[in-house]
């Protein structure tokens, strides 16, 4: 067990139980008295926790590389070294060949350019307005299932049921294997930033699994996006197949449990404001409004920067190697832009939120993720107009790279 | 008489699309998600006025700008 912070500022731990609980009094508090914070733990990082310094920070893509993005870098244990030791050449040469990370969110210009420049077209309002009228139907057979209950887990029933399926349908996969992404998932993202082995095979399964998929689409290529990226061309060539893997694997990967928090924590928002559920209902033009202060109030996700060489930042030095985390959540909480940043407004009417990141590598699913949002808030009040947390203190959250509710049971009249 | 203008500066723009959702008859996107003002971007009404103002304050880049011109 890890020693409890005392000073927020110099001894953060984003994996504390204190911090994905409430992060919101820390952010406050390091905002207060140390605006860029430092910790030892988890390998080491800096922390902005204000707007500005987030969004000066995003835009100085020179100084701070997105070539790793995590927000913390797990130690290999001994198994793992013996095995990478043990390889065969084949085998070292198969991971050589495919060792593009995840294009374009851990690339940098000029690789990145052209890698975003294929991805945001299939992500665009128009292409992703496609997939609208099947989410909705998504939704409502999920609420089917439970609507006769009078209880149902908004997270696990709900939230996590609708990306990796819409993800799936974008990607032309089998829907009926959304549920084994979600594991892979999770094990990359959630579990596995603290537990090495479980990563590792959790990557490995998404990577074997699409390589597999850009095979049969090369053979018979559909109405998706894997076949979308096997026919563009880059400077007259088609694209590097690895870097199309590499590609289907940050959609994957980017696309479920990001967007799974956000709607899981707009559900559980709203179980507790029957005055914002109201709102939502009388006022159906209000929906992209309230989906745009959801996402500020209740940002999913920290991304990280590497430090590529030595710099300073507002007099800090930062040394060459060092992680900063991009705190993109506190950012949206900070009283310099936001007024009364701790209430959510869906009327707000000043809100440049940077959930979605800011600069170069504004998430490139944003138009998707909304869509999602809005569609599983309607459906859901439209069925469940009225409904509340069964036990607030039963809640369970996951945080660190990405923030939201995983055990979320709600109750109503059935 | 002064005139007012909505512009959009392509280098910082990256496609957030934020101006588009709350004022799709100024704004148009391409497939990028990029975005440029509708026509010559002349502010005619007050409302319009308004409807620029609160681009500005959502664009998360700070892309959007109301300039004034002579007309």
């Amino acid at each position: 067990m890890a020693e409890p912070v005392k000073e927020w500022t110099a001894d953060y731990d984003i994996f504390s139980r204190e911090y994905i609980k409430d992060p919101f009094p820390i952010w406050d508090d390091i905002r207060g008295k140390c605006p860029v914070a430092h910790t030892d733990r988890w390998g080491g990082s800096f922390m902005p926790t204000r707007y500005e310094d987030l969004f000066n920070i995003a835009k100085d893509i020179e100084h701070f590389s997105s070539q790793n993005v995590l927000v913390a870098d797990v130690m290999p244990t001994p198994e793992q070294i013996e095995r990478e030791q043990n390889m065969t050449e084949e085998d070292q040469e198969l991971i050589q060949q495919y060792n593009v990370g995840a294009p374009p969110i851990t690339s940098d210009p000029p690789v990145h350019t052209w890698a975003r420049k294929l991805l945001l077209p299939p992500f665009s309002v128009t292409t992703v307005a496609k997939y609208e009228a099947e989410t909705r139907e998504l939704c409502k057979e999920l609420i089917d299932k439970f609507i006769d209950k009078g209880r149902a887990d908004g997270a696990v029933d709900y939230a996590q049921q609708i990306p990796p399926r819409v993800i799936a349908s974008i990607l032309g996969i089998n829907k009926d294997d959304a549920d084994t992404f979600t594991g892979w998932v999770r094990g990359f993202l959630e579990l596995g930033l603290t537990d090495p082995e479980l990563r590792e095979q959790s990557a490995r399964s998404i990577f074997e699994f699409m390589v597999g998929q850009v095979q049969q689409r090369k053979e018979q290529p559909g109405d998706d996006l894997i076949s979308y990226l096997l026919a563009q061309k880059v400077d007259g060539e088609p694209v590097p197949e690895p870097h199309i893997v590499g590609t289907c694997f940050l959609t994957l990967v980017a696309g479920i449990d990001t967007t799974w928090s956000s709607i899981g924590s707009a559900i559980w928002h709203l179980a507790q404001h029957p005055e914002h559920r109201k709102q939502i209902i009388e006022e159906p033009g209000l929906i992209d409004n309230a989906v745009e202060e959801l996402l500020r109030a209740y940002s999913p996700v920290t991304m990280a920067r590497y430090v590529a060489s030595d710099t300073e930042y507002a007099g800090c030095p930062i040394p060459e190697g060092s992680k900063v985390l991009m705190n993109f959540p506190a950012a949206n909480r900070d009283p310099r832009v936001f007024e009364n940043p701790d209430v959510v407004d869906l009327h707000r009417a000043k809100n440049p939120h940077i959930a979605f990141g800011v600069g170069i590598h504004r998430c490139a699913g944003s138009n998707l993720a909304r869509m999602e949002m809005k569609v599983s808030i309607q459906e859901w009040l439209k069925r469940i107009p009225d409904y509340r947390l069964e036990d607030p203190d039963a809640v369970t959250w996951a945080g660190g790279q990405v923030r939201g509710p995983r055990k979320m049971g709600v109750v109503f009249p059935s | 008489m002064r005139l007012k203008k909505v512009t959009v500066d392509s280098e910082k723009c990256q496609g957030h699309n934020r101006c588009y959702a709350m004022a799709p008859g100024m704004f148009k996107v391409d497939e990028y998600g990029y975005a440029t003002p509708r026509g010559d971007g002349v502010l005619a009404s007050e409302a319009d006025i308004e409807l620029a103002q609160r681009a500005v304050e959502n664009c998360p880049e700070r892309a959007i700008e109301i300039i004034e011109g002579e007309g």
